[in-house]
């Protein structure tokens, strides 16, 4: 089977050719539906990663792939989440849901004729993630964690077949964040997407990712790979485990000798 | 409503009754002479006598200022929409702009006296002049703090510059918008009076001017009173319209506290 996402020997630096390289010979594949996430010390091109998968950077060396096309302008088949919910104060929770189906085609033309099948689909994602009846609130009146669960919506709106999360819950508080580890799993779950999570968790990305991948420090490159067997679905229990502990204190080893 | 509620609620005319008890009090206590510093006794006194004039003239500032407000709000959006719009337009425009707005109006008067002649049009003129660069500074502010985020967002989706500046520039910018105009229609007003003062026969600044040469110094001071009366009347009315259009950028109790 070949890879959903594949970069290959990526190297790109901002501010053109003479910048300082963000990322260097770059290699990454993931497969479809399948849990990628990628760990590494602050500042090692994780977002650089990102920005390159979803085609809004263009590398200066090495090819990006998104399921087996060339990626040479921005992927609409991407949702993509940041750490900021970045939602709008004067649009309804349910309003935000909706805004990329007024930018993305073909929902954009169809917006006017199938908006009430556009709003079922948004209460419905609204529900799936605990926030039913939700929808006519504003952001601000919102939680924290409410936010990040509409952001997440927002990000699934369109049916992506790539769901790309930079560092979706650093800002939560633990419990909120536990509780939204187990709404990523079931909707990865339920959907079969492909999910590329971002993080400076190694708890988060060994309970959510079928593989983690630890960048180095700038210029990030892959520094190693783990697997991760544990049976699907997991509890958060498995947190708890030893094997699960000898897993987090593996990659934390990894990062550590990558800071140095 | 308790205690500190009413007093709050009450407190600006406490003040304002305050200074006038005190000023009333200091120009008789130190025998100050009426055509130096009258009392507001005889200001309001001034006021009554010559409330025709007063509204008439009023009224011109007040047609003056609006015109000349007008012209700002549309010009100081659009400029300001096309300066948060592209980086080369606001290099290039800026430092023009900073020049323009540093020049004191009352220096353009009378270049504007040449082209249109005394009266109405250079009023209005500086009016709009001294009042737009706070628009186009503001809503160019709005434009240039989106969060790069929802821009990455949206451009992943395919949404062209015009998507992002309609769906998320413009509604942010909005609060920035109508918090300039509070400034732009006081500057607006500041703007009408002086070439009222410097080059008209109409209007509540050529009024003071000629009460000045008659030395009616209370009729002077009533001026003054009707240009601060009708000056709060409009920052309120924008005060107004910015809470009813932009409520939800509104939300924080911090000026309560």
């Amino acid at each position: 089977m070949s890879a959903f996402v594949a970069l290959d020997g990526v190297s790109h630096a901002y501010g053109g050719a003479g910048g300082a390289l963000a990322v260097d010979a770059l290699s990454i594949a993931v497969q479809t539906g399948e849990f990628a996430a990628v760990v590494g010390p602050s500042g090692c091109g994780k977002s650089t990663l990102m920005k390159l998968a979803t085609g809004l950077q263009f590398p200066l060396k090495g090819t990006v792939r998104v399921a087996g096309e060339a990626v040479n302008k921005p992927l609409k088949i991407a949702g993509m989440a940041f750490q900021a919910p970045t939602l709008l104060p004067w649009r309804t929770t349910l309003e935000n849901l909706l805004l990329p189906l007024e930018i993305v085609q073909p929902h954009r033309s169809e917006l006017s004729r199938r908006r009430k099948e556009y709003v079922a689909r948004a209460e419905n994602l609204l529900a799936s993630v605990g926030l039913r009846d939700q929808g006519d609130k504003y952001p601000w009146e919102l939680s924290g964690g409410m936010q990040q669960r509409t952001s997440l919506c927002r990000a699934l709106i369109h049916e992506p077949q790539l769901l790309m999360l930079d560092e979706p819950f650093a800002a939560l508080d633990a419990f909120t964040r536990e509780e939204l580890w187990c709404v990523i799993r079931d909707l990865h779950a339920v959907r079969k997407i492909t999910v590329i999570l971002v993080t400076h968790d190694l708890r988060e990305a060994v309970f959510l990712a079928d593989r983690v991948f630890v960048m180095s420090s700038r210029p990030g490159r892959i520094l190693a790979e783990k697997r991760i067997e544990f049976p699907r679905p997991r509890d958060i229990e498995v947190t708890f485990t030893p094997e699960f502990q000898d897993i987090v204190h593996e990659l934390r080893a990894h990062i550590v000798k990558a800071r140095q | 409503m308790n205690r500190t509620a009413i007093i709050v609620r009450l407190s600006p005319w406490l003040f304002t009754i305050g200074l006038l008890i005190l000023w009333e009090a200091a120009v008789h206590a130190l025998h100050i002479p009426t055509f130096f510093l009258p009392p507001p006794t005889a200001v309001a006194y001034a006021f009554v006598e010559f409330a025709g004039p007063l509204a008439r003239n009023s009224w011109i500032t007040l047609e003056t200022t609006m015109i000349g407000f007008a012209l700002a709000v549309g010009f100081g959006l659009l400029l300001g929409l096309l300066v948060g719009w592209s980086r080369t337009i606001y290099a290039g425009l800026y430092p023009l702009m900073i020049g323009f707005n540093a020049i004191p109006k009352v220096a353009v008067v009378p270049i504007l006296v040449l082209w249109f002649g005394i009266g109405f049009v250079p009023a209005v003129f500086t009016a709009f002049l001294i009042s737009f660069f706070p628009i186009v500074v503001n809503v160019a502010t709005g434009l240039a703090t989106i969060e790069p985020e929802l821009e990455d967002v949206l451009k992943a989706l395919g949404a062209s510059k015009l998507d992002i500046m309609r769906k998320v520039g413009i509604p942010r910018t909005l609060p920035y918008f109508f918090g300039s105009l509070k400034i732009a229609i006081t500057l607006a007003f500041v703007g009408s009076v002086i070439s009222e003062s410097v080059a008209s026969n109409y209007g509540i600044g050529n009024l003071m001017l000629q009460a000045q040469a008659q030395f009616q110094v209370p009729l002077i001071f009533a001026g003054l009173v009707a240009l601060a009366i009708e000056g709060i009347a409009m920052y309120a009315a924008m005060a107004i319209l910015e809470r009813r259009m932009t409520g939800w950028a509104q939300r924080s109790g911090f000026a309560q506290s």
